[in-house]
């Protein structure tokens, strides 16, 4: 059985369900239990309908459980007068859903572990697993942010930004446990893009598949980083790389630049280019400029200040890092490689131990780490 | 998003406001305590941001390699600190201000006479796998 195609019908099974008049909290549960069921089920009895059979057995269980409910508080059960179940519509509200999802009374984390629960379809185990944290807290978190959206209308205009942060966010996670995180994120984008014309949507998944393109090549066999200069960049994944460019050029061509646009273009720079040497250094310093004129970040100005460095030469790039503030993090590996290329070995050296002990994760401390030996031996 | 450990000292830390022993306590008093920490965790759980919490005992030994075909040194010249750490919790939060909030909560667990402890507690960030995006 295909569990990523069974787990893209929750998003419209879902928004039925709510549509029905069911509550958003206990219609996610009750997609939930018919997903579980949906597994057990299926590979000996395929449905002829997946998303019917979907619907009915989940609108059962929502009926039971609001029965139980009902029965516990001693209520008169009003559901059992609900219509049954008729034909699933074709059209469905999943961008609905998506903004629910990424409410901005949601904290990020919250955010994140209700869209991969309520969109991606993904238990709480997989999500608990996924960001390393036990399956309690993770249930914990899930059920407050449900409960922090209940009162949002579920027909309630959302902004799609918030909604592509949460997406981001999911994507840079990367992989641990059983769920790729990244596919996910890019299973999503793709999802939201067909739900909703927007160029930054596009943007986003141009952005996503440029950098999914390039795994294989991102790690060597021992686990060790490869950094995008060394790559093997016969291990890229070229059919990745054609979709993202082409999904990029159509949202350009709107003339509706947004950040992710930019940043896709950026990417899609370095997808373009047969050798490291040949890279389009003044173009990328180009888009560099306008996601600082968007966004104002420091860290994208850090970025820039490499860019520079390789169109200009290392001196220019340093001119450019001097105008930032050095506890950025990075900060010490980005002046470690531009003191490099400018000669100053000893100096690259010791900024290169220093960024290793400010490094956020091992993998690029053990790089850095690795960066400095190799320089202290030679100089 | 992200996680933060929490580490609590028995010794090398600077004394607490409230520095009183815990066997001089009365039993009232490590009940108290005792409670606070519980609710604490339970708390964390229920707004989802609990990850772990572990106990250390309070002996511990010193190894190093001494050498092929020697056995391992065990006894280090640390006898004074090998019980420095005395257990800690893992926190996922949204924020480091998030992380500090929390320490200061626990560091006010009640001791002697019911007043917060003020103890010391040291909050280091765990480091992350590497983010695709920042390559």
């Amino acid at each position: 059985m295909d569990e990523v195609l069974l787990r893209s019908l929750t998003p419209s099974v879902l928004t039925i369900l709510v549509r029905r008049g069911a509550d958003f909290a206990a219609a996610e549960d009750a997609v939930q239990d018919a997903l579980v069921e949906a597994v057990r089920v299926w590979p000996d009895d395929p449905p002829r309908d997946p998303k019917g059979w979907l619907v009915t057995v989940a609108w059962r269980k929502f009926l039971d459980a609001t029965r139980a409910d009902t029965a516990r508080r001693r209520r008169e059960d009003v559901v059992e007068d609900e219509p049954v179940p008729g034909p699933v519509s074709g059209t469905d509200d999943t961008l609905q859903l998506y903004f629910l999802c990424a409410h901005p009374s949601l904290t990020p984390s919250s955010a994140v572990a209700l869209t991969l629960r309520a969109v991606g379809g993904l238990t709480t185990r997989q999500i608990a697993q996924a960001y390393l944290v036990p399956e309690a807290t993770m249930a914990q978190r899930i059920s407050r942010a449900k409960r922090t959206v209940s009162d949002v209308r579920f027909d309630q205009p959302g902004d799609v930004a918030t909604v592509l942060r949460v997406l981001y966010l999911v994507f840079n996670e990367g992989y641990s446990g059983d769920v790729d995180l990244a596919a996910e994120a890019i299973r999503l984008t793709r999802q939201l893009a067909a739900a909703i014309d927007h160029p930054e949507v596009a943007g986003l998944l141009a952005l996503m598949l440029l950098h999914h393109a390039r795994r294989a090549a991102r790690t060597a066999a021992d686990g060790s980083l490869v950094p995008l200069a060394s790559q093997d960049r016969a291990l890229w994944d070229t059919r990745l790389i054609a979709e993202g460019v082409e999904i990029l050029q159509a949202a350009l061509a709107r003339d509706r630049l947004g950040e992710f646009q930019a940043q896709a273009a950026i990417a899609a720079l370095h997808a373009d280019a047969p050798t490291a040497g040949e890279t389009d250094w003044p173009q990328i310093v180009e888009w560099y400029d306008e996601l600082v004129r968007l966004t104002g970040s420091p860290i994208v100005r850090l970025n820039r200040a490499v860019a520079v460095g390789e169109a200009d030469g290392p001196r220019a790039g340093l001119a450019a890092l001097a105008e930032l503030d050095d506890t950025l993090p990075r900060y010490a590996a980005v002046a470690a490689h531009l003191h490099e290329r400018d000669g100053d070995l000893a100096l690259a050296a010791r900024l290169y131990a220093d960024a290793a002990e400010r490094a956020a994760d091992p993998a690029e401390r053990d790089h850095l780490t690795r960066q400095a030996a190799r320089l202290s031996r030679s100089s | 998003m992200a996680k933060y450990l929490l580490l609590k000292h028995y010794r090398g830390a600077p004394p607490a406001v409230n520095d009183v022993p815990m066997d001089e306590w009365t039993p009232e008093e490590v009940e108290a305590h005792l409670t606070y920490m519980r609710d604490f965790a339970a708390r964390l759980e229920e707004s989802g941001e609990f990850v772990d919490h572990r106990a250390l005992a309070p002996e511990g030994t010193f190894v190093r390699y001494d050498g092929e075909g020697r056995p391992p040194v065990t006894d280090g010249p640390f006898a004074e600190t090998k019980d420095l750490v005395a257990g800690w919790m893992v926190i996922d939060v949204d924020s480091y201000e998030r992380a500090l909030e929390l320490a200061g909560e626990l560091s006010a667990a009640p001791g002697a006479g019911g007043r917060p402890i003020h103890e010391w507690l040291e909050l280091r960030p765990l480091l992350t796998a590497p983010q695709p995006m920042t390559e």
